[in-house]
């Protein structure tokens, strides 16, 4: 699974960052959480505000920090429909 | 990860949601009572601090000065708090994605003024203004509706209205958001006027060619509607983090504004930067714009650049230079614009506030009072 983190490099972009790192050190697996501030990649994503948050290629939420069980969440039900176990 | 998903999972906290309810709501009831005490008991407790605790004497310019400053920073900061919790808190539902699928298909005329409208309406940090320039342009937006947008964004927002209504007064905050929108508009129709498209970097426009990107965001939020508790911690998230951003400019912008309460004899700018002198606005313009400052710090100088003389229009222009354009902000739409697109943005600038200027420098007399 890959986790991305869009946003150019503002606080909230950086707590967001945090917030998913520790919800995937809580998960085990082979999570990759990768942290993106190219703007033509948001472009491509069609992520109009930061920071967002992508799973395997969905947009999971912009503009906003999401809350650990959210993240938990998405993480769970990605893994889920993706067969992977 | 065994665990089969049930549709409660969706929901983050779905087991005591109305027993968390009602314990937000009295936390909520407790936590407004205390502000409101606060609030309405702000001028009496500075007073005394700097009078009796601290033993100024009364009349003292340093005294004066220091009870400004106490007064004006505790109730602009207790504003600021409540006012972004309560408009975070109604506004979770509002994306700028749903602002562009409204603003695509428009046409210019009510563009313009649609771009400016959601641009003072809608919540906005710096660093998201390119990949929201980004996603404006490739869904076909007019170039100038995006400007429109842009040029409004910094100028209006709900924490510069309500810091205007209270130190100013209704009559300068109308004026202020008039004019703000109405720079906006124009912009955007002058953008668009001298084809300005051509010297974006041509990154985007080779994206321009393609389809325009529309993905739906599968926000969790967006299903159900947020509940009680996402709002609260949306709207708590928003505080803090505007919060730790401006409480720095609010206390900068009341220390200036407090110094030069207590130190500019009254009516030393109108002596000496006065209306006669018509180079005195485009001259603060070309000042304020490189200048780095936000709404909440620069509008507590304003009230007392304004009680110390300085004629309206030539405080409305500094201000608002400063507050829309600044070198970082420059540097990084540098990412996106041409040189050629940046002189035209910021020449635009000095040209419309410069005239707000002139206008307010005539007419100024009637609207403060």
């Amino acid at each position: 699974m890959e986790i991305k983190v869009l946003g150019p490099g503002c606080a909230q972009c950086a707590q967001t960052e945090k917030l998913v790192r520790e919800v995937v050190a809580t998960k085990g697996g082979n999570i990759v959480v990768q942290k993106v501030s190219d703007f033509k990649e948001m472009m491509a994503a069609g992520v109009m505000s930061t920071p967002a948050v992508v799973i395997d290629g969905v947009v999971k939420c912009t503009g906003r920090i999401p809350s650990k069980e959210e993240i938990s969440t998405w993480i769970e039900n990605a893994g889920n429909e993706g067969g992977s176990d | 990860m065994t665990m089969p998903t049930t549709p409660s999972k969706l929901h983050p906290n779905p087991h005591n949601a109305p027993l968390w309810n009602l314990g937000y709501f009295a936390i909520v009831t407790s936590i407004a009572t205390l502000w409101w005490l606060a609030y309405t008991h702000i001028m009496p407790v500075s007073h005394w601090l700097v009078f009796t605790l601290w033993g100024f004497a009364p009349g003292s310019h340093l005294g004066l000065s220091l009870e400004f400053f106490l007064y004006d920073t505790a109730k602009i900061l207790l504003l600021l708090v409540l006012l972004i919790y309560a408009l975070a808190w109604i506004r979770v539902s509002l994306k700028v994605e749903l602002v562009r699928d409204f603003l695509a298909g428009k046409r210019r005329g009510l563009g313009y003024f649609l771009g400016a409208f959601f641009g003072a309406i809608t919540p906005f940090c710096s660093c998201s203004s390119i990949p929201l320039f980004l996603g404006f342009t490739t869904a076909r937006i007019p170039m100038g509706i995006t400007m429109s947008f842009l040029i409004t964004s910094p100028l209006i927002n709900e924490i510069a209205v309500v810091l205007l209504w209270s130190l100013l007064g209704w009559k300068f905050t109308i004026t202020y958001v008039l004019v703000g929108m109405l720079a906006g508009i124009l912009g955007g129709f002058v953008m668009d006027e001298l084809k300005v498209q051509r010297w974006l970097q041509p990154f985007i426009l080779e994206a321009m060619e393609k389809e325009p990107t529309q993905q739906y965001v599968h926000d969790s939020q967006k299903k159900h509607g947020p509940t009680i508790q996402q709002r609260h911690t949306f709207a708590y998230n928003e505080t803090a983090s505007i919060f730790q951003r401006v409480w720095k400019w609010v206390i900068i912008g009341v220390g200036i504004g407090a110094a030069l309460h207590g130190f500019v004899p009254e009516n030393w700018f109108a002596q000496n930067l006065g209306a006669g002198e018509w180079w005195s606005v485009p001259a603060s313009v070309l000042i304020g714009i490189p200048l780095y400052s936000n709404v909440t710090g620069i509008i507590p100088i304003m009230e007392s650049l304004l009680t110390k003389g300085l004629p309206m229009g030539t405080t409305l222009a500094f201000c608002m230079s400063a507050v829309a354009a600044s070198i970082p902000e420059v540097m990084m739409l540098r990412q996106i614009m041409t040189i050629k697109l940046q002189a035209t943005f910021i020449g635009y600038l000095w040209i419309i506030f410069t005239l707000v200027g002139w206008l307010f420098n005539s007419v100024g007399p009637h609207i403060l009072s």
